[in-house]
């Protein structure tokens, strides 16, 4: 990188204003490759945490008698740790960097970003101490107690400042689509945690809903689907429309249908919710309304996959050599079946046999391995080079190998527990003649031991790619140049070739 | 199920304020000319005039 050097200072004279241009308009990546770093480590953190507790629910023994240990503090701090922290890192990692480059401007208060990387690690490791300590507000996606809810209530405003800020300095008049996905996350995620985390406290470290029973429950639910629809969709399919066509080389196949699934989505999404309330106190009418809205989904859901997809029309042989749009073009597949699978679960009929079975579980998972996994690590093999400088990670293969091992774990996964779930579905409701039920609980519970093998195998081999996406990330940053040189000051693919052109041209004009 | 006296209004304000943005957009002329805007972005490091009204 000593050689960069002067070739700035020569830019700076440089009368070309195409080269002063590039030279005056530096991105500021220190905290996008902080967040990229981060996500990484939290990744194999939670996955970690997720394989330990599959084996517990194989083996319970693995609980030690010990109280931290137990399956139900560690079960959120898995949920937690994977979607906040892994998902989280990925998308403020991924929504700084695309909003800089669509912007063609650098970012709004720079320190507020260093601000919301740091904060947001304080949560996760408050999350980290709390939850397995036994702390909880008892509300799937939203365990943390107040005052670490109230931390995130402050963080996630400083981001929306940072994002938004961005937006309103751009130099593009146009907002590039990512951005909109981005952002509709940003102010959702917002309005849902502050609405589900009103609490009254009555200690430091313990609360009580505002809200009681189904009205409670409803509430949870209202933000616990919104937030697979803003946290777990919008957010990566910011990623999707921006880092396929950058990968690809191609500009998204329509770029039309990308504004009609980005408004057909966000008018929709709102009222999913309640089929995570089937045949329970909620008014069966309101059931109703979640299963409709559910089914509507399925259009712009497909919509954008196919959008998605046919990017990569007229240009399929790059997926046979390129390991990265692997992970992109197959994260969409996965979108395309949860999105299929997800609105026929909310039918009601077909809810009745698969809620409170392990085929939720495998939906779940085909969504977070399948599409957030997959879609996080494709665009984190894209950017953690460019954060150092380089044009590639240290090595290619291995990430053609993550790809195949990660993308065999979920395939055991979803499949173990599909099978699992329609027969515990189907052994729940199986009556004799008199009308006692042919199986007793514990009869199901030993029927899926085999499955219960197969997913905690499938969810080693996930892990094991995550750990060498790990290895991989820090040979990358350790052959770097000089990192030092580095954060974030210059976009990405300057070095070598650059001081050539610049004599020659100089030359040219004194002639 | 006063609940819903609170969420559906919500909801209700919340596609208010969609439709606001959505007119915003459309009348700002974030759609005028969509057959280029996919492609802008694969040119990143190319420095871009700046596109917004002065």
């Amino acid at each position: 990188m000593d050689i960069a050097l002067p070739a700035n200072a020569a830019f700076a004279s440089a009368p070309a204003p195409r080269l002063a241009a590039t030279a005056a308009k530096p991105y500021d990546d220190g905290a996008v490759r902080m967040f990229s770093l981060a996500a990484v480590l939290w990744g194999v953190v939670g996955m970690s945490v997720g394989v330990f507790i599959a084996a517990q629910l194989t083996w319970p023994e693995l609980n030690f008698g010990i109280s931290w240990l137990s399956y139900g503090r560690l079960r959120p701090l898995h949920t937690n740790a994977v979607i906040f922290a892994f998902g989280g890192c990925a998308l403020m990692a991924s929504s700084l960097y695309v909003v800089q480059r669509t912007s063609n401007v650098s970012l709004f208060a720079p320190k507020l970003a260093w601000f919301v990387f740091w904060g947001w690690q304080v949560v996760i490791v408050a999350a980290a101490i709390s939850l397995p300590m036994g702390y909880t507000r008892a509300k799937e996606y939203a365990e943390l107690e107040w005052p670490i809810a109230i931390l995130i209530a402050v963080v996630w405003v400083a981001y929306a400042v940072v994002f938004f800020g961005t937006i309103g300095i751009r130099k593009v008049r146009h907002i590039y689509v990512a951005n909109w996905f981005f952002g509709s996350f940003i102010i959702a995620v917002a309005l849902l945690h502050i609405v589900n985390a009103a609490v009254i406290p009555v200690g430091w470290m313990k609360s009580y809903s505002a809200y009681a029973g189904v009205q409670d429950a409803m509430v949870q639910w209202w933000y616990g689907h919104n937030a697979v629809g803003f946290f777990l969709t919008a957010g990566f399919l910011g990623m999707m429309y921006y880092f396929i066509p950058k990968q690809a080389e191609r500009p998204v196949y329509s770029y039309r249908l990308s504004i009609v699934h980005f408004w057909a989505l966000i008018f929709t999404y709102m009222w999913a919710g309640p089929h995570h309330l089937h045949y329970t106190a909620l008014p069966d009418w309101a059931q109703s309304v979640g299963m409709v809205f559910s089914l509507v989904l399925l259009a712009p859901s497909w919509g954008g996959m196919i959008n998605g997809m046919m990017t990569l029309s007229g240009a399929w042989h790059k997926l046979r050599e390129d390991p990265i749009l692997k992970f992109l073009i197959v994260a969409l597949s996965f979108y395309g079946m949860a999105t299929f699978e997800g609105p026929m679960m909310s039918i009601k009929t077909v809810n009745a046999l698969s809620h409170y079975t392990d085929w939720t579980i495998g939906h779940v998972h085909s969504g977070a391995l399948g599409w957030v996994g997959l879609i996080s690590i494709g665009t984190l093999y894209y950017m953690i080079p460019r954060m150092y400088g380089k044009k590639a990670m240290y090595s290619v293969p291995a990430i053609e190998l993550h790809f195949w091992i990660a993308t065999l774990g979920i395939v055991l996964y979803i499949a173990a527990m599909w099978m699992a779930g329609v027969m515990q579905g189907l052994m729940w409701r199986a009556v004799n003649a008199d009308g006692t039920l042919v199986y007793s609980f514990v009869e199901g519970v030993k029927a899926t031991f085999p499955f219960y093998v197969i997913r905690l195998a499938g969810g080693m081999l996930y892990l094991g790619g995550m750990l060498l996406m790990a290895w991989n990330t820090v040979m990358t940053a350790r052959t770097a140049a000089t990192p030092a040189l580095l954060p974030g000051s210059l976009p990405a693919p300057l070095p070598a070739p650059l001081p050539a052109p610049l004599p020659a041209l100089n030359v040219g004009r004194l002639a | 199920m006063d609940i819903l006296f609170l969420l559906i209004p919500i909801s209700v304000l919340l596609v208010f304020a969609l439709m606001g943005v959505f007119a915003w957009a459309l009348h700002g002329s974030q759609f005028d000319d969509l057959g280029r805007e996919g492609e802008r972005i694969l040119g990143d490091h190319e420095p871009e005039r700046d596109t917004r009204e002065p």
